[in-house]
């Protein structure tokens, strides 16, 4: 019985490495080359996109975030992303508020840490205070949405544990289908299936199960585009809770990438110049 | 029907009386194999029409925030305050444990209250206790002053002597599958407490809330159908033996029970009806129908024989004199329960439905089954002596020789508790639905006494503009809105968004006591907001109090022991209020209970067409039977009184009734006037054939009274049954339609004669 599963999962992972050539070759990993047990597979898969997205340096971008309930109602809110890549940490991130008018030049800063807890700042131009955010969770909803702080920011390797499941059709692509668990206990989400195409490793579709196990929420991405003939960005993500019947999409427009940001631009006193 | 049709028919019937029994057997196991497909549904929500429009009110609300359901768990030290290491042990422990529950959604409790506090310039929320077994005894006077000044928390979460603490927990149970998902929720809730008792044995657990009447409203239905039906059965047939004397007279009643009830449950299994407390007793009525209508068939067949006929002829006697006025009364209860069709809650066109079907399979399981087995069945009667006097005989005499003061004596009554209609006043409450004999209904009451209300009103207040919560007039004018609610005496708990800004307001202000309030302005106001909900962890943000343009709050007023009709006025003066002082936000209170609380108001206008309806047809069909308009007429008299005269018994008895009061009336009208189709088609026999109104009224009384005597016993009875259910509308229902049968007995025995000798002088 045992044996029939392992041999299953080496089949699945074998394959794997013929659908992706290009994986097998890049990761340079021993544990990888022959048999590989669906840990290690999926934790191979996540660096793999991880690697591919590396060096990338900086970017902006402009998003709106729609906002649906049951009854039909929308909202909208508008925003400026900039986010920085930091060499041997999590990257340091900026959302500047735009919509709606009363937290215009309202900005949230974050630094991301590979396993530590992330360090969260808000500006508040009325105040013309930086106040520290020190929410032991960054899963609560953000701005009223459908989707966490941790739902939207590119997650670090680390922070999960994988398994590799299976692949299967996903529209014209085949993914690869990718369990993974939050190693922080205190997360909201048990878990989340993840599904990556096999030839460029873009994320199309995550499951997020809640703490009972539970499938809540369904996240979509559509409208990637490539951007310095290497990076891949989706034009939009929805976001639809299954329990509560409201939804969120987000339209990310003006990608640009190696714009002039330092360090400086990610600081706390930063925060007081943006507009 | 052709007097020779059916003669031939009844012919034929006896002839091939073992094929009719085959016949009808097969029928009736066909049909009856459907009851398998019967369910008990414990959804509280079938009791409201779609186009309620209180229903369509509250679906709007719940559709703009969170649709949930609730369930309430009260943690009652048996000794002392909440704020112990065990008892916050023991919430910390219930909130983790309410999270893993199926189909939650949300916990709200003493434990994660979400805490917010100012340190420098950081913003601190977090869970107001955390690893309770770690606190030193300072920190727990430290939770204690934070919770008992915290007015999200007192009247709700935390009783105001500190006793008594809450925990709610709120469910989205998918619709496809809605009760199935509440059993499971509710079993995994009822092992959750299982486990609390057993780990804290110092601590009392009680639990409420919707999702818990559920489970009580299922158990009520199956309580009824499986613990009542046998006991009205063994009851009918019972007091059938007693007036019929005869075992095979019996027992053909109960194969007219097994098959009518068979047929009728059975149809109602083959389309998967769903069954709720308010129609479980279809089997009980259609059962005391059929009694009342075969039991005719059945004396008459008797009494033939005791005069000396033969079996056969006696039975064939008894189906022609029957076979009319059965079918006439057959009629007048199918309209009155089909015309529940009319009502606003859909159990009762189940009810309607299935009973009026259940009355058509009695009359033609009585015209082809019931016959055919009194000729199979041995059936020996003593004869009777010629010159019997019956009780009946007497009686007659005695109304024809006074009935003067029998007019008064019966008027003044019926005037004195027809006036007590007055003192009857409407009110429905769904725990108070359920006797005391269910859990659900003492930890209710346990919970309303020591923690918080279980009534609430609901208000969706709308600032008019997108982002418009955070401008300081909208505020200011919520917070009185919630302020003039506080001061209102049936009001224990109000939750209110204000409360919020004022407490955001004091944590940007380093917790200084003076900024306990509104900030003044908008921006500041939500840029607070905007840092506030950034930092509020999973599953307690404020989705469910916010809608998504954040243009509207949702506000909770909580209301303890309040009658419909108080909740109603409540519900008036804060419309009124809302008019003079913050026109702006006018909007109606809206929630389950403010539905309940119209439900019977709203049934009763729905019925009054239905009510209206069945009475023209049943008049219709009066008129063309006595061929008289004055006749019609006048059975209307012993037909509309006695519902009024229950009504104003109970009214002097119990005054509070429910959405039961909504089809009394027509319940009763449809089997009550069959009384009247009897007497008085006797009546007019004998006045026709040149009687005085005297010698028709003897007549009657010597034909019909003793079959008059057996159905009313049979079907108060049957009716009285239902007192013993733990569901108040059915309890109310069965009382007040028992009360109904016997008020038109004794008006058709003793107020319709006087009446007839007095008004009809005219010869025929």
């Amino acid at each position: 019985m045992t044996d029939r599963c392992c041999r299953c999962f080496t089949v699945r992972a074998t394959a794997l490495f013929v659908l992706f050539p290009a994986l097998a070759g890049m990761v340079a990993s021993p544990a990888l080359t022959q048999e590989s047990s669906p840990e290690e597979t999926g934790l191979a898969i996540a660096r793999e996109a991880n690697a591919r997205n590396d060096g990338f340096g900086n970017l902006t971008a402009s998003m709106t975030m729609v906002l649906r309930n049951r009854q039909g109602q929308e909202s909208r809110r508008q925003m400026r992303f900039k986010v920085l890549e930091v060499e041997g940490d999590g990257d340091k991130s900026l959302f500047v508020f735009d919509q709606p008018r009363d937290v215009q030049g309202t900005a949230l800063l974050t630094h991301s840490h590979l396993t530590a807890q992330d360090d969260q700042w808000l500006y508040l131009p009325a105040l013309k205070r930086v106040k520290r955010i020190s929410s032991s969770t960054r899963s609560g909803s953000f701005m009223g949405s459908e989707f966490s702080y941790e739902d939207m920011s590119n997650p670090e390797v680390e922070k999960y544990t994988y398994r590799y499941l299976r692949n299967e059709r996903c529209g014209e692509l085949v993914c690869s289908v990718n369990e993974q668990v939050p190693v922080d206990r205190k997360s909201s989400y048990s878990r989340q299936l993840v599904w990556q195409d096999t030839d460029q490793l873009r994320t199309w579709m995550v499951h997020y199960y809640d703490r009972k196990d539970s499938h809540l929420k369904t996240l979509t991405f559509a409208g990637y585009r490539q951007y310095l003939d290497r990076y891949w960005r989706a034009g939009e993500m929805t976001m639809e809770n299954h329990l509560t019947g409201k939804s969120t999409v987000l339209s990310w427009t003006d990608y640009e990438f190696g714009a002039d940001l330092g360090a400086s631009d990610f600081s706390q006193t930063a925060l007081r110049r943006v507009r | 029907m052709n007097p020779a049709l059916l003669d031939r028919y009844i012919a034929g019937l006896l002839r091939y009386r073992w094929l009719v029994v085959a016949g009808a057997t097969l029928v009736m196991l066909v049909m009856a194999a459907g009851g398998q497909f019967i369910t008990v549904s414990n959804d509280h929500r079938i009791l409201f029409g779609e186009d309620n429009p209180e229903l369509a009110a509250y679906d709007a609300l719940e559709n703009t925030y969170t649709a949930s359901n609730t369930a309430l768990i009260a943690v009652a030290p048996k000794q002392g305050t909440v704020f112990t290491r065990e008892t916050l042990g023991a919430i910390e422990e219930l909130t983790e444990q309410a999270w893993q529950a199926p189909y939650s959604s949300r916990v709200d409790s003493l434990t994660n209250y979400t805490h917010s506090e100012a340190l420098g310039d950081d913003l601190i929320v977090g869970p107001l206790v955390e690893n309770t077994a770690s606190l030193s005894d300072s920190d727990l006077r430290r939770v204690e002053e934070i919770a008992g000044n915290a007015i999200e928390l007192v009247g709700r979460m935390l009783a105001d002597d500190g006793r008594v603490a809450g925990l709610a927990i709120n469910f989205i149970p998918p619709k496809e599958t809605h009760d199935a998902a509440v059993v499971e929720l509710n079993e995994y809730l009822d092992g959750m407490l299982t486990e609390a008792r057993a780990g804290h044995p110092e601590i009392d657990f009680y639990m409420t809330g919707d999702i818990v009447m559920q489970r009580a409203f299922a158990q009520a239905t199956q309580d009824d159908l499986e613990k009542l039906t046998p006991i009205v059965f063994f009851l009918i047939v019972a007091v059938a033996f007693l007036i019929l004397r005869s075992i095979t007279g019996a027992l053909s009643m109960v194969v007219m029970i097994l098959f009518s009830v068979g047929t009728a449950m059975g149809l109602a299994g083959w389309n998967h009806t769903v069954f709720s407390p308010v129609n479980a007793g279809v089997p009980i009525i259609v059962m005391a129908i059929t009694v009342a209508q075969s039991v005719h068939i059945s004396t008459m067949t008797l009494t033939a024989m005791r005069r000396g006929l033969d079996k056969m002829e006696a039975i064939a006697e008894s189906l022609r004199v029957n076979a009319f006025p059965v079918f006439l009364a057959s009629l007048t209860t199918v309209i009155g329960f089909l015309s529940l069709n009319a009502s606003d809650s859909p159990p009762f066109h189940t009810l309607g439905n299935y009973v009026a079907f259940g009355v058509a399979c009695t009359f033609v399981y009585s015209m082809s089954l019931l016959p055919s087995l009194l000729a199979i069945l041995p059936l020996r009667v003593k004869l009777a002596a010629p010159d019997e006097v019956t009780f009946f005989n007497r009686f007659g005499e005695f109304v024809v020789a006074r009935r003067k003061p029998l007019l008064w004596l019966t008027v003044i009554p019926a005037v004195f508790l027809l006036l007590g209609i007055s003192r009857i006043e409407l009110n429905d409450n769904l725990p108070n639905y359920f006797g005391e004999r269910y859990e659900f209904r003492r930890h209710s009451d346990y919970i309303i006494e020591n923690l918080t209300g279980l009534e609430s009103q609901e208000y969706s207040l709308n600032s008019g503009s997108e982002g418009g919560i955070t401008d300081p007039r909208y505020l200011q004018q919520i917070d009185a809105f919630a302020e003039w609610f506080r001061s209102q005496p049936e009001v224990t708990y109000v939750r209110v968004f204000s409360d919020t800004m004022k407490r955001l307001n004091r944590n940007m202000h380093e917790d200084d006591p003076a900024y306990y309030r509104l900030p003044e302005d908008q921006a500041l106001a939500t840029q607070y907001l905007l840092l506030y909900e950034l930092s509020l962890p999973f599953g307690v943000d404020l989705n469910d109090r916010i809608d998504i343009g954040k243009s509207s709050t949702r506000m909770s007023v909580v209301m303890r022991n309040i009658t419909s009709n108080e909740q109603q006025q409540l519900a008036r003066r804060a419309r009124e209020w809302l008019q003079d002082n913050a026109s702006a936000l006018s909007t109606e209170a809206t929630g389950l209970s403010v539905i309940v609380s119209h439900i019977t108001e709203r049934n009763i206008k729905s019925m009054l067409r239905g009510t209206l309806i069945a009475m023209t047809l049943i008049s219709l069909v009066l008129v063309v039977v006595f061929k008289s308009l004055r006749f019609g007429i006048l059975s209307l008299i012993p037909n509309f009184i006695p519902a009024g005269m229950s009504f104003g018994l109970w009214g002097y008895l119990f005054g509070r009734v429910g959405i039961a009061a909504s089809v009394v009336t027509v319940v009763a009208f449809g089997i009550i006037v069959d009384d009247t189709i009897h007497f008085l088609t006797k009546y007019l026999k004998s006045r026709r054939e040149g009687g005085s109104a005297a010698d028709a009224v003897r007549y009657a009384f010597s034909t019909v009274g003793k079959a008059l005597w057996t159905t009313t016993a049979v079907l108060s009875a049957g009716f009285l049954v239902f007192a013993a259910s733990g569901f108040e509308v059915s309890w109310a229902l069965g009382i007040l339609v028992a009360m109904t049968i016997m008020f038109a007995f004794l008006a058709d025995f003793l107020l319709l004669p006087p009446l007839l000798m007095a008004f009809d002088r005219r010869k025929l």
